[in-house]
Formats: C-alpha cells, sequence, structure tokens
C-alpha cells in the first residue's frame, strides 16, 4: 500500500453516515473508493453535482458530465445538478459535513497554502479558499514530507495562503495530526514508527496526544 | 463573460466564431481559460485576451508563460466568489461581504467587517458587455435548459451581461420545452444560435492523449 493510498484509506474511515462531502482533486478523490460498505454519503462535487457516483467505463463517459477534477463521472440515484452560484452557495453556507483538500504548506495555526507558487506556478484557487472558509471540517489529506524531504507541515506557512485558521486536521502516511488552539496534536500515529520520528519530519512543534493510538488503515 | 467548467459547457461554436473575426484587447471572465489548443485557449494562441478574471488555469500551460512573463494581466478569484459575483451583477446587488479568502491576498486592499463575530470581505458584482454561454436546448424566446454539469457557469453569466448570447444544441420553438425546467428564462437572453459539430473533448482523457503524443 503507498501512502496516498494509506492517507485516503484513513480518512475513509472518518466519513459518517449521512455526511455530505466535498473532495478535492488527486489524492482525496480517492477516498470514494474506500469508504466502508454500508454508509450513506453523498459526494458534491464544486462544479455543480450532488450525488457524484464511480468513473465509467471508457465507452460511457459522457463529457457533460465530470467531477470538478474534469473527470468522467456517473451519477447516482437522488444526485442533482446545479449552478456554480447555488454549488457554492452551499459550500459557503455551511452545509458541507466534511472538505478534505491536498495542501502544499499547512502550519502550527491551521493556516492553508495550496494555490500558487510565486514567479514558478500559476494555477489558482479555484473552489479551495470557498471550501475551507465554509465547510464545518477541514481536513488536510498530504503525503508528509516532500519529494525533496523537505516538511509540509510549518511553523508558518510560506506560500501565500488559501485560508488562515481553517484547517481542523492534517492526515499524512505518518500521522493524523489535530489541530488546536494550542497548536498541533499527535493523535495517531503509522506503524513502526515513533512519536520522535514524526517529529523530526517535521518543522512544526507538535506536542503527543496522551491517548496516542496507531493509526488503522483497513 | 464565458460560461463552461474547464471544457465542460463551453460555447464551443462561439468560442471558434470570436477566433475567425480575431476579436483582440478582450477582457474576458471565465472560470478557467481551456486548455492549450482547445476552449478559450485558442482565444489566448490567437492574441486576443488582454485579461482575465477567472479561478483556475492550472490546464493551460501557454497562459502560466505569458503571466510569469507578464504578458497577460490574470486576476485569480475563488471560484464561490466569481459565481457569487456574477450573480450579484446580474441580479443587481452591488457589493456582498464573504468569508471566503480572508487573511490571503484576494482580501488585500478590501474593505472588511465584523458581523456576528466573524470578519467578512467586501466583493463587488461583475458584469460584461457580453456573455457567451451554451445550454442543451433553447427556444426562440431565448429559454434554455442545460444537461448535467454543463450548467456550471452558463446560466448565471446569462444574467451578467447587456448583450447575452446562448449557444444550444437544439433549438425548439416555444411551448416545447417544460416550463418547470426552464433554468434561465428568456428574459436574460438576446441572441440564440444553434452550434455544430461539437467536440466536446473530456479534458482529463485529453490531457492524457497530449502526454502519450509526447507533448508532456
Amino acid at each position: 500500500m503507498n501512502a496516498k493510498e494509506r492517507i485516503a484509506r484513513r480518512i475513509a474511515r472518518e466519513v459518517k453516515d449521512g455526511f455530505y462531502v466535498n473532495l478535492g482533486i488527486g489524492l482525496p478523490t480517492m477516498i470514494a473508493s474506500y469508504l466502508p460498505a454500508g454508509l450513506d454519503v453523498v459526494f458534491q462535487s464544486e462544479n455543480g453535482m450532488l450525488g457524484v457516483g464511480p468513473p465509467p467505463a471508457e465507452a460511457e463517459a459522457d463529457p457533460d458530465l465530470i467531477n470538478a477534477g474534469k473527470q468522467p463521472v456517473t451519477e447516482l440515484p437522488g444526485c442533482s445538478y446545479f449552478g456554480s452560484d447555488e454549488s457554492f452557495a452551499m459550500i459557503r453556507g455551511g452545509h458541507m459535513d466534511m472538505s478534505v483538500l491536498g495542501a502544499m504548506q499547512v502550519d502550527e495555526a491551521g493556516n492553508l497554502a495550496n494555490w500558487t507558487i510565486p514567479g514558478k506556478m500559476v494555477k489558482g484557487m479555484g473552489g479551495a479558499m470557498d471550501l475551507v472558509a465554509g465547510a464545518r471540517r477541514v481536513i488536510v489529506a498530504m503525503e508528509h514530507q516532500t519529494k525533496e524531504g523537505e516538511s509540509r507541515i510549518l511553523k508558518l506557512c510560506s506560500l501565500p495562503l488559501t485560508g488562515t485558521g481553517v484547517v481542523h486536521d492534517i492526515v499524512t502516511e505518518l500521522a493524523w495530526i489535530r489541530v488546536t488552539p494550542e497548536g498541533l496534536l499527535l493523535t495517531e500515529i503509522a506503524e513502526g514508527i515513533s512519536p520522535d520520528e514524526v517529529q523530526a519530519r517535521t518543522e512544526a512543534a507538535l506536542s503527543f496526544a496522551p491517548n496516542l493510538v496507531t493509526m488503522s488503515v483497513l | 463573460m464565458l460560461g463552461g467548467f474547464g471544457l465542460c459547457g463551453i460555447p464551443e461554436n462561439l468560442i471558434a466564431a470570436l477566433v475567425r473575426r480575431r476579436i483582440t484587447g478582450l477582457h474576458t471572465i471565465s472560470n478557467n481559460m481551456g486548455v492549450d489548443g482547445f476552449g478559450m485557449g485558442l482565444m489566448l494562441e490567437a492574441g486576443m485576451i488582454a485579461s482575465h478574471i477567472g479561478s483556475y488555469v492550472g490546464e493551460n500551460r501557454r497562459l502560466e508563460q505569458m503571466v510569469l512573463k507578464g504578458e497577460l494581466n490574470l486576476t485569480l478569484i475563488p471560484q464561490g466568489t466569481l459565481a457569487e459575483r456574477v450573480r450579484a451583477g446580474g441580479a443587481g446587488i452591488p457589493a456582498f461581504y464573504v468569508p471566503t479568502g480572508l487573511g490571503t491576498v484576494v482580501a488585500e486592499g478590501k474593505e472588511t467587517r465584523e458581523i456576528g463575530g466573524r470578519t467578512y470581505v467586501l466583493e463587488t458584482a461583475l458584469r460584461a458587455d457580453v456573455a457567451l454561454v451554451k445550454a442543451w436546448k433553447g427556444d426562440r424566446l431565448g429559454n434554455l435548459v442545460y444537461r448535467k454539469t454543463a450548467r456550471n457557469f452558463n446560466p448565471v453569466m446569462a444574467t451578467a451581461a447587456a448583450m447575452t448570447i446562448a449557444e444550444v444544441e437544439e433549438l425548439v420553438e416555444p411551448g416545447q420545452l417544460d416550463p418547470d425546467q426552464i433554468v434561465t428564462p428568456g428574459i436574460y437572453v438576446k441572441r440564440i444560435v444553434v452550434g455544430e459539430n461539437y467536440r466536446k473533448p473530456i479534458e482529463s482523457r485529453f490531457i492524457k492523449e497530449q502526454m502519450a503524443g509526447g507533448a508532456a
């Protein structure tokens, strides 16, 4: 199981029955594949759909039916379509139980940076700023370090921010870290690694929860 | 102002017509900027766009290069704020407060106000001279219905321009669309044209093909 799959599987276990959930592009989209059976969860796609279903067979792909990652998807029974203004009214209006996004950087105050690198990368924030401002719970799903081995969980984000004080939880292949008013709290840890090792690979200061448990990705 | 999300629900024929006419110095408002070689990417490559307001342009490498070189004035704003600014523009609301972007560059220089213990950013309405939208079916009175996620920004943009031109796949007579199903009432639409030869590329697949071709 690679790092991304571990992260997606762990977050899938956090999705509760009856939730309305928006999954960001990339890793977060994988979460839908690992949901425990029997859960009644409605996925929203910010381009204007509730009740997003799994990808279609290649031959059945409909160009008028895509998710926010511009990938073809399918309809689940009870799905609905709406315009972008309505889509973001439900996002901004606090109707999303959970929003899972990728990140380039997160910091001790729950600040998030995931949309641009000045002078290098022009992408845009898309719906990320609206999602973090409006969702009831914001989970960042990302690999713990960059490909170069640098920490993505910092004392203070250096990239332009997507939102300030918006992140509730950070989930990586190594740990579940909760953002609290007192700073970052390590609550779960991957099997075979010590809290000190997680700290060594994290720039931000972590405190260790007294009831720290092993992260289950079943 | 151009409807569409990525390459889904874009006015393909109207964009092609604009490119044929080589109208330059355009100030565009659209969520994305097509991709290299399709959609608004064609307008960009033809040198027609002077400035652009959108939320995500990550699929357009040429645009990224132009912005990094300072050749194009690009303003990126949150997607929901874009949608609501356009909605406000069509609804006669000059400005409104949102929580989105507080403490980020998008709030810089903007008025903020605390309401009920939370701080909000003042955003202003957006309108355009012309809106180009794409619908599935329309009638001669300009009533429009959309298909699946090809709706996206089209209905809201139809309300926020002095001249809204709708491109439809099928034009029908008044009375043939179920009035209960009409999303854009005809009052907003000034011109309607029937599109042809829709390509409707699926972007993720489109990009895959490009990469397979060695362009990536």
